[in-house]
């Protein structure tokens, strides 16, 4: 199928520039290892999705690309929360620097 | 006994000249906060005689609020005024705003728009009793979604509040000492309400004059700031 082929150039591509991100001394060897082990589960599972039927049916789930599916809601949920949590504090830490500064030009004004 | 106003100002070139001349005549110091203002607003609230802090970014009137109480405490006040920018506010309510203070009844005095005056202010004195005009001129949408977040306040502190958005208090130097504001946006005003309540700290409001003209509404906040604030309280809550 031609979306394979797709997805498959697509990680590669992928792998590719984990590798030179790694090499250029940017990823450390444990993210390097996290990430090639992440990218060819994907790529198993793209080459043969009925193999992750397996798993998905052991957790009470029906098909393979369904997990997924839901797998990656739960995930993209908890990433968007802790980013508004993380956005909240940056904000606040903003308008600490930005009182300082205010506070601080007022003293040498003066 | 040192009363100091805080004028938190966004782009107010039009109003900020007068309304800090008004001010000044009923306190001892004018502090403005120009919360990154990209017009004359700094300058011209200079020149009218006031103390000018700069955001140099926009933080929202809350972090201008904080900003210009900690000023106003370092300068050494008793008391502290806080008081819109757009003019809105009548510089005469001042006085009475500040009387249970100085007579140590509260510790913060809360501007209503919606409370009805009781008794004539001041007549044991001869002087003219204050009439706010309490009914006239708030427009209707306004009205309605200032009485629901007035309820949800109440709701959550179970403190008897008539108008929780009214930008003009009076905060006795203890208060504003313990009152910190952690909400940069619109939400402050409710956050000052919960910190009333949690500090038990003892308040009155006070009927005051709320003028609308075109200016006011057009720098006013839109209604759909009203969801902004909602989520602003749940996820500073969330944060804490």
């Amino acid at each position: 199928m031609i979306i394979q082929i797709i997805i498959i150039i697509f990680i590669l591509f992928v792998l590719s520039r984990v590798i030179y991100r790694f090499k250029r001394g940017e990823i450390t060897s444990r993210e390097l290892v996290i990430w090639l082990v992440f990218w060819l589960l994907v790529a198993g599972a793209v080459v043969m999705p009925k193999k992750t039927d397996v798993i998905s049916q052991w957790l009470g789930v029906e098909r393979g690309a369904d997990l997924l599916v839901y797998l990656s809601i739960i995930v993209l949920f908890f990433i968007v929360f802790k980013i508004i949590v993380k956005l909240e504090k940056i904000d606040k830490d903003i308008t600490k620097i930005v009182r300082e500064t205010a506070l601080k030009r007022k003293q040498k004004d003066e | 006994m040192k009363i100091i106003a805080v004028i938190p100002a966004y782009n107010e070139s039009k109003t900020i000249g007068w309304v800090v001349k008004e001010v000044k005549e009923k306190v001892d110091m004018v502090v403005v906060v120009d919360d990154g203002s990209s017009d004359q607003t700094n300058e011209l609230a200079k020149k009218a005689g006031a103390a000018v802090l700069k955001h140099f970014l926009n933080r929202g009137q809350g972090a201008a609020l904080q900003t210009g109480i900690i000023f106003a405490l370092g300068q050494g006040a008793d008391i502290i005024i806080t008081f819109d920018a757009d003019g809105q506010h009548d510089a005469n309510d001042i006085e009475r705003m500040v009387q249970p203070l100085l007579l140590d009844e509260v510790d913060v005095v809360l501007g209503s728009r919606f409370l009805k005056p009781k008794a004539p202010f001041d007549s044991a004195q001869g002087r003219q009793s204050p009439k706010p005009k309490v009914k006239s001129g708030i427009p209707i949408s306004k009205r309605i979604l200032l009485k629901i977040a007035t309820w949800l306040t109440r709701l959550y502190t179970g403190l008897p509040i008539t108008d929780v958005h009214n930008g003009f208090r009076g905060i006795s130097r203890k208060a504003a000492e313990l009152i910190e504001i952690k909400q940069d946006g619109m939400a402050h005003a409710s956050e000052i309400i919960e910190q009333i309540k949690k500090h038990q700290l003892k308040f009155k409001e006070m009927p005051v004059n709320v003028i609308y003209t075109d200016y006011t509404r057009k720098k006013g906040q839109p209604l759909t700031n009203s969801f902004k604030i909602i989520w602003d309280l749940i996820f500073g809550r969330i944060n804490k």
